[in-house]
């Protein structure tokens, strides 16, 4: 009889026998007994939950099988989340040509879709700055929304455009498509520098978390976990380079827009009131896979690799190349470093 | 009867006394309370979308109020060390009042930063053996422990006072001397904390910048014992607290001192910020002249005026000794700290974003809600404790008359 109640019924069982954690659930639950199951949505599971440095190999299967389970029931989708470590001997780094980048925000676009960030609002991992060619990378000169939509429908000519994949007519979010997009790229006189996660040697945000919910991984990515996040945006206070981003209202994704490959520590849907960040695509680069906005880049100003690998392209690029970092005052030590090319 | 259920007992009908500004008061506070109720579930259900942060302002009203009232719940405990050193006649009543204000500010604080974070289901998180507090590196696990801690000395002390006055007993100066010398130095602690808080994050030169704690506790001493100068008045009308006239100008006077050391370094920053004119200087310009649409400065020049003439009314000794000009100046005094320390120290420090966008943030109304809710829950804190402290000092005081009585008959 015991095995045909469903799982969260066991549970529940199990949980109520354990006195310890029904403590600590009693204790919570007294303080703001409406709050509280607005917030954890009844999934006791989820909020019981250990922070993921902590769990013994069989606890993180059960989570991430559960991950999964609730995808199923939210989406509708079969999807696979991963929690896949760090490989020993991989520091990964990034380089981005700054004389080839055209603004066409195409690899913000591919980020999004990759990394399942709500649509609605949407969130973009990557910002592209435009700057007048006079004044270098001053940031207050920078804007990010050039070639804004103008309100109004598409006409069929800007529809034709925004289908062509060779376009150069940059949309600044998805949804916008509703008007059109007022601009061809690059704009005489402008260059383009798009900005994400710099993935910090040293990085400020990990520092100031009060809860541990984020730290860089052996192989030098940034990570958070969104099931231990509080949502303070103390380490949004602290990033320089605004990479990070809070979901201010509950994530919206279309079940047909899921990337149904994801990692526990990367793309897997996220919470109302967690921040999240790049995380240079940890599902595919950790199975040896480029990050998409890599892939996507028309005119291939975007390398990537292992920065302990003395044949990678990354390595050549810093040997021959003359690189810069942003912010280097603030001694953060990016592993994202922009470069001309030609 | 266990004293402690009788304690409970007399407190209970101490509350249900009053007369109809009493009640007034208290309705007025419950009506705010269940409006910022409403507003906070609101809020909790659609998430932190209702309020106008967003990612280029991730901080706002909310922090702002909470940084305020880390000042008050400082500063009014700091008025220990001058009340001992100039012998203020009650002062005992004085460590009471200023750790009761303490504890209602902490409570505050506390609300404040509840309805900020965007999983407060999450919350244990922050405690040591429940969570996994980032110390040493954070200085916000850091200041969640000073609050703590202190929220819990105060209570300890003037639940500690109240039961033994109440009990007819004289306090333990063994134990309680030793509690309020804690309390002192932690009051500076809270307040530097939260400095640090600000002051530690490189990534926001405005708040950079070390001069920030010394500013803090400058501006906390003028804002906390500015409500005291007020209440003190007040209970000396209603309930006959016995409190001189010098100890109130002396206050006003040391208040005079803060005000003047908290412009001079104000000065002293603006001064580095527009002579050296780097790219940080926007930061300053958003707080005082306005940059792409800002708002802070409307704000802020009349804050500025504020707290400019409630110095002079305060240094003055014709003002100063005078209740009228005395108490506007008190009233001054708080627009131009509040101003200065909420909206002025948070917005300037997030606007322009770390990649120059200008976001302009003004609160939501679910914001405004909120923050008056809670305000009235630390208004309704404070007045049930002082509520039930002057009719118990006075108890032990009649108390501990009969028995001189007693002993000399």
């Amino acid at each position: 009889m015991k095995k045909n109640l469903p799982r969260r019924v066991l549970a529940r069982r199990k949980f109520l026998k354990d006195s310890v954690v029904s403590a600590a659930g009693i204790a919570a639950g007294l303080s703001l007994p409406g709050v509280l199951a607005g917030c954890i949505g009844g999934d006791l599971d989820a909020f019981l939950q250990k922070h993921f440095l902590e769990l013994t190999p069989a606890e993180l299967e059960k989570v991430v099988r559960r991950i999964e389970k609730d995808n199923l029931k939210k989406f509708g989708k079969t999807t696979t989340v991963s929690a896949k470590p760090a490989t020993p001997g991989v520091s990964f780094a990034y380089a981005l040509d700054l004389s080839r980048c055209i603004g066409c925000r195409r690899c913000v676009h591919a980020c999004v879709k990759e990394n399942n960030q709500s649509r609605d609002p949407e969130i973009q991992w990557i910002r592209v700055l435009e700057f007048p060619k006079e004044k270098g990378i001053d940031f207050s000169e920078a804007n990010p929304y050039y070639c804004a939509p103008s309100a109004g429908p598409l006409s069929d000519e800007q529809k034709e455009i925004l289908a062509n994949p060779e376009s150069q007519y940059p949309l600044y979010k998805k949804s916008e498509t509703e008007g059109g997009s007022a601009c061809k790229v690059p704009r005489t006189d402008h260059f383009y520098v798009p900005i994400q996660c710099q993935q910090c040697e040293d990085p400020p945000c990990v520092k100031v978390c009060p809860v541990r919910a984020t730290w860089k991984e052996s192989d030098g990515i940034v990570v958070v976990d969104y099931n231990w996040c509080i949502g303070c945006r103390y380490c949004m206070a602290a990033c320089p380079y605004g990479a990070r981003h809070f979901n201010w209202a509950e994530p919206k994704v279309a079940p047909d827009d899921l990337n149904p490959d994801m990692h526990y520590l990367g793309n897997r849907p996220r919470y109302r009131g967690v921040v999240e960040k790049c995380t240079f695509c940890i599902q595919r680069t950790r199975n040896g896979r480029y990050p998409a906005c890599v892939e996507i880049c028309p005119v291939g100003a975007r390398k990537f690799g292992n920065l302990l690998d003395p044949k990678s392209e990354i390595r050549s690029i810093l040997e021959h190349k003359r690189v810069l970092i942003l912010k280097n005052d603030l001694a953060t030590h990016p592993k994202f470093f922009y470069f001309y090319g030609l | 009867m266990n004293p402690i259920v009788n304690f409970v007992k007399t407190c209970t009908s101490i509350w249900l006394r009053g007369n109809k500004y009493y009640w007034g008061w208290m309705i007025f506070l419950v009506l705010l309370i269940i409006s910022g109720i409403a507003a906070y579930s609101n809020q909790v259900v659609h998430g932190l979308i209702q309020t106008s942060m967003r990612d280029q302002v991730s901080w706002g009203f909310y922090i702002g109020n909470f940084t305020f009232l880390v000042g008050v719940a400082a500063a009014a405990v700091m008025l220990v060390i001058p009340a001992y050193v100039y012998h203020w006649e009650p002062i005992k009543e004085v460590v009471l009042l200023g750790e009761m204000l303490a504890i209602s500010a902490i409570v505050m604080c506390m609300l404040f930063v509840t309805v900020d974070i965007g999983r407060p289901d999450r919350m244990l998180h922050l405690f040591p053996f429940l969570g996994r507090p980032n110390f040493p590196n954070s200085l916000l696990s850091w200041d969640v422990l000073v609050l703590s801690l202190y929220f819990l000395l105060n209570l300890i002390i003037v639940l500690y006072i109240l039961f033994t006055s109440f009990s007819g007993r004289h306090y333990n100066p063994k134990i309680l001397i030793p509690l309020v010398l804690i309390s002192i130095p932690s009051a500076i602690s809270i307040h530097t904390v939260t400095a640090f808080l600000y002051d530690g994050v490189v990534a926001r030169p405005f708040w950079n910048a070390s001069i920030l704690a010394p500013r803090f506790l400058a501006s906390a001493f003028c804002s906390g014992p500015a409500i005291l100068i007020i209440l003190f008045q007040i209970l000396r009308k209603v309930a006959g607290l016995k409190i001189k006239n010098e100890a109130l100008a002396k206050i006003a006077e040391l208040m005079a001192y803060a005000m003047f050391v908290n412009l001079f370094l104000f000065g002293a920053e603006m001064f580095k910020e527009f002579y050296s004119h780097t790219e940080h200087v926007i930061y300053a310009k958003v707080l005082l002249f306005g940059v792409g649409g800002t708002k802070v400065h409307y704000f802020m020049w009349p804050a500025l005026i504020a707290s400019f003439v409630a110095f002079i009314l305060f240094l003055l000794p014709k003002t100063r000794n005078n209740f009228y000009t005395m108490n506007i100046g008190c009233l001054l005094i708080w627009f131009g700290v509040y101003t200065e320390k909420g909206m002025g120290l948070v917005i300037p420090g997030l606007t322009p974003d770390t990649l120059g966008e200008i976001y302009v943030y003004s609160p939501s109304l679910t914001e405004f809600r909120v923050a008056a809710g809670i305000f009235s829950i630390g208004f309704l804190v404070f007045t049930l404790l002082v509520k039930i402290a002057m009719p118990i000092m006075n108890m032990s005081e009649t108390n501990s008359r009969k028995k001189i009585g007693h002993t000399n008959t």
